[in-house]
């Protein structure tokens, strides 16, 4: 009865504030409610309730970076992190909700197929922060306002400089392939992580699962989170990683030059990370304002330049000596064929490399 | 030489009033906390999703590859574990308890300090010596035989990896029960022998290893079970290397979507055969009595090893280098160094990690809160519960004590992670929603530390004969004026290390966590293998050593009470 009511309310408000606002923003969605800018209203009942939960796969040192920056501009407001691979963040919530704990007031997640599910369960309120009214493109935002792309990157293949010559580094998945490579390869696993469940889906869509299952047969270390290949290949632990996050890539490779990226031939997957808020969200302004805040260009070029990832906001600035995001070449995502396959993906997987 | 225990003191008939409701009270305690969680578990592994009775379960669990390849895993770590620890134990024990080696009471530290060590984070200290190309282990071994960079001496992500890491941190439990069963035989025994002309080597094998070996059995079923039933260092060895234990394949059946009726059938087996070992054990154990007990007799005769002292000595070093110090340096060297695989250099030392977790690290605090509430809670319940049960059980103080008994010692018989399982199934739905909050943590801990606190203060109340209370009731108090009054001082040190030891016991549990905790409920424990997970191995050693520190100060704490040391340490993961 409580949500009903409330999505009415909002649905009311949004379209008062639609009439009042037109000046705005010249194509709001219809279902969506109008933009929400961070007002000194929303500071302070935010501030009145101290602190937020996020829910996120992002790697979690830049995780805490995020957090002490949002702690730093609205003092008062903590941001308790809990940082998990997307998979398992989707299961908490979902075991905590069957458990009526209601425990997470903003998800942001590596497997966009989640918000799928989630906005379908109507779990999340629609909130549009005024940046991704006014700047993101159509395909980075929900058209019912659930949820926006807080993050984009690519998944990919690199080496360890000091193991590997640039000249005998893979180029394409299928040098993955080669024997050269038994023994030297890591991988994480689509179980545990949402980047890594998006890219199986497109690459065995793209290159199917006989792909995998040579790929097995090298005797691949298996880690799970997606951070963790690209950590692996700096302590020297494997010389190639399969897959794994481009945006650790490039704080490692920043950092001291020991790891080197390597976009496929065949097309990197696209990995896409929205964020959103849930209508039970125990701290519902700190959410606001943390969503908000998430989107703005401040949050955005924060994570593109410390973090190594992408934004979809125009106003943020690429960082020197990244391969331009326009110069990628990435397979297709689909989120919605991600969420129809997703425990056939699982099961298949651990048949194909046994764990 | 041989007494009997019992005396007609023990076997008085109880005259106290409120004895039966207390043992209602506790027995109906002990009820809930274990045979509800156990209900559910048979209920689920015999019923299908749609909740209709079924035998799929088990057909899918010792049909289909992806269950039995694990559980023959498991069982070839468990067997080859149980070896290895008896292998080691039993001769340090034997050097430590009944030879001249010097400084023995150092390598009893180091062996508690094994005992104490996290399972789980040995695992990963294990991971940064002997990983094949990272590992600082291989490191060394590359450079000082300049073999080429694809070769390595030791690679942890294996079968035998992983057997070595899980015998590094059970062996304590062979290595206690040998060197206690050693302490407490008779040299007279030996001397007799002596006397009547037995060799030095005739009288060890008539009548030193027959005294032994009831123990040393009995801890190679323990080591069995330890190994059978840890979650934390299969799945941070065994994953990697692309296999299953039981389980991990347990806790996989509980990540999304949720299997729960799977998970139910595959921890019955880890139940049933624990119950099996532990009845053998206690079969075993069972029959030691004629020997030891009661009577006066000497100190055990010291065997000179004469040249052999110092190599003897060090051949325990080297052993204790594997669970203790090559494992605790690792992990300095990675909460100092910029890159958990790099040597630390005076150039390179850097204190970003420690930053990291205290000042960045959003989940420290709670999970530190969590745990020390969590702590202190289980040991100060578990201690009060297992208290009244020792007494009641001891003293004989009410007919149907040995229920009460029986019902304290068999959580000893319910792995972690399948109690973990079945308190999920238990108290996520309506009378009892636990989950979530830090209840159903402090009642999984409450059952696992109940057996090995209950033992304990059991064997303390023994200690205290009767005839002191009894003394004093004579002389006209009341039962609880002399409770008070003699009992409880004589009592206190065993107590206060019982505590401790509970508390210690909570801090490393993970296998019972791992299924039950939410984001508000997490402890030091799964936060250190979240951080595992995204590979976050310098936050792990900054946890980890502070973890070991409070570890360690509890447990000198416990070690400068006077009369109590390393053997009376009984602990679980």
């Amino acid at each position: 009865m409580r949500k009903i009511t409330l999505s009415r309310r909002d649905v009311l408000k949004g379209t008062s504030a639609l009439a009042a606002g037109a000046a705005f923003s010249t194509h709001v969605m219809a279902a969506a409610p109008p933009a929400s800018a961070i007002t000194p209203a929303l500071v302070e009942a935010a501030q009145k309730e101290g602190k937020v939960i996020w829910y996120t796969s992002v790697d979690l040192p830049l995780a805490e970076k995020v957090a002490k920056a949002f702690e730093a501009k609205f003092p008062g407001i903590a941001v308790r992190v809990e940082r998990t691979g997307a998979e398992r963040v989707f299961q908490r919530i979902g075991q905590e909700y069957a458990s009526n704990i209601h425990a997470v007031d903003v998800a942001n997640s590596s497997d966009a197929a989640h918000f799928i599910v989630w906005k379908k369960e109507g779990l999340l309120l629609p909130y549009v922060p005024e940046d991704v009214a006014q700047f993101y493109p159509a395909e980075h935002k929900d058209p019912d306002g659930h949820f926006a792309s807080f993050r984009v990157w690519v998944c990919i293949i690199a080496y360890n400089t000091n193991l590997v010559k640039a000249a005998d580094a893979p180029k394409s998945f299928a040098d993955l392939l080669d024997p050269k490579w038994m023994g030297k390869i890591v991988k994480a696993h689509p179980s545990y992580s949402g980047t890594i469940m998006t890219a199986t889906y497109q690459m065995q869509r793209d290159l199917g699962w006989g792909y995998f299952e040579k790929l097995a047969l090298q005797k691949i270390m298996q880690v799970q989170s997606s951070a963790d290949p690209p950590k692996r290949l700096a302590l020297g632990e494997r010389s190639v990683m399969a897959d794994g996050n481009e945006y650790n890539i490039f704080q490692i490779k920043e950092k001291d030059g020991s790891v080197e990226p390597v976009y496929a031939t065949e097309g990197s997957p696209l990995i896409v990370g929205p964020t959103g808020m849930f209508k039970a969200a125990p701290n519902p302004n700190a959410a606001k304002l943390f969503c908000n805040y998430s989107f703005t260009p401040e949050c955005q070029q924060l994570i593109v330049d410390v973090g190594g990832l992408r934004s979809m906001h125009p106003r943020t600035k690429e960082k020197a000596g990244r391969k331009p995001w326009k110069d990628i070449k990435t397979m297709k995502d689909d989120p919605v064929a991600v969420e129809k396959m997703s425990e056939e993906i699982k099961t298949r997987y651990s048949k194909i490399f046994r764990v | 030489m041989s007494v009997l225990t019992s005396t007609a003191a023990e076997r008085r008939p109880a005259r106290i009033d409120f004895s039966r409701p207390i043992l209602y009270g506790f027995a109906a305690i002990l009820i809930v906390l274990i045979v509800l969680p156990l209900s559910w578990l048979l209920l689920y592994s015999v019923t299908d999703r749609a909740g209709s009775l079924t035998v799929e379960n088990f057909i899918r669990l010792f049909s289909e590859s992806a269950f039995l390849d694990p559980l023959i895993t498991t069982f070839i770590i468990a067997t080859s574990s149980s070896f290895l620890c008896c292998a080691v134990a039993a001769p340090m024990g034997w050097l430590v308890a009944r030879t001249d080696l010097p400084m023995s009471h150092v390598i009893r530290a180091l062996v508690t300090a094994s005992f104490v060590t996290p399972p789980f984070l040995g695992a990963i200290a294990w991971e940064l010596l002997a990983a094949p190309n990272s590992g600082l282990l291989n490191k060394i071994y590359r450079v000082v035989t300049g073999a080429p960079q694809d070769e390595h001496l030791f690679n942890i992500y294996s079968l035998t990896g992983i057997i070595f890491v899980i015998s590094c941190y059970t062996f304590p439990y062979v290595f206690v029960l040998v060197a206690n069963a050693l302490d407490r035989t008779p040299g007279e025994l030996e001397d007799a022998s002596s006397i009547l002309g037995g060799k030095r080597w005739y009288t060890a094998r008539r009548i030193t290893i027959p005294l032994v070996l009831p123990a040393l059995i009995a801890g190679a079923l323990i080591a069995f079970l330890q190994a059978m039933t840890l979650f934390g260092s299969p799945a941070i060895l065994a994953l990697p290397a692309g296999f299953h234990t039981m389980t991990t394949k347990i806790w996989s059946l509980f990540q999304y979507p949720p299997k729960p009726e799977l998970a139910a059938a595959a921890s019955l087996p880890l139940l049933v055969l624990t119950i099996i070992l532990l009845r053998a054990e206690h079969m075993i154990l069972g029959r030691r009595g004629y020997s030891v007990v009661g009577g006066k007799y000497g100190t055990p005769r010291l065997i000179p090893l004469g040249r052999g002292r110092w190599p003897a000595f060090a051949l325990c070093i080297l052993v204790l280098l594997n669970p203790v110090f090559l494992p605790y340096a690792a992990l300095l060297n990675a909460a100092f160094a910029p890159v958990a695989s790099h040597f630390l250099t005076f150039s390179t030392f850097t204190l970003h990690n420690i930053e990291f977790v205290l000042f960045e690290l959003s989940a420290t605090k709670l999970a530190l809160r969590n745990t020390v509430i969590l702590g202190t809670a289980t040991a100060t319940i578990g201690l009060l519960i297992a208290l009244v049960i020792a007494y009641v059980t001891a003293r004989k103080a009410v007919t149907g004590h040995r229920l009460l008994g029986f019902l304290a010692t068999a959580p000893v018989a319910i792995p972690g992670i399948v109690l973990g399982v079945g308190l999920f199934l238990s108290y996520t739905r309506p009378p009892f929603v636990l989950y979530g909050t830090l209840w159903i943590l402090l009642i999984a801990f409450l059952t696992i530390s109940l057996p090995s606190a209950y033992q304990q203060l059991q064997a303390a109340f023994r200690n205290i004969h009767p005839e002191l209370e009894d003394a004093s009731r004579i002389l006209g108090a009341t039962r609880l004026q002399s409770l008070r009054q003699i009992t409880a001082p004589l009592l206190r040190t065993s107590v206060i290390a019982t505590w401790c030891f509970i508390f210690v016991g909570v801090m490393r549990e993970l296998s019972a966590a791992i299924i039950l905790f939410t984001s508000e409920t997490k402890v030091i424990s799964v936060l250190i293998y979240d951080l595992n997970e995204s590979g976050d191995l310098g936050a792990i050693s900054v946890i980890g050593i502070a973890m070991l520190l409070i570890t360690f100060a509890v447990v000198i704490m416990v070690n400068r009470i006077p009369g109590f040391g390393v053997t009376s340490v009984r602990l679980r993961t």
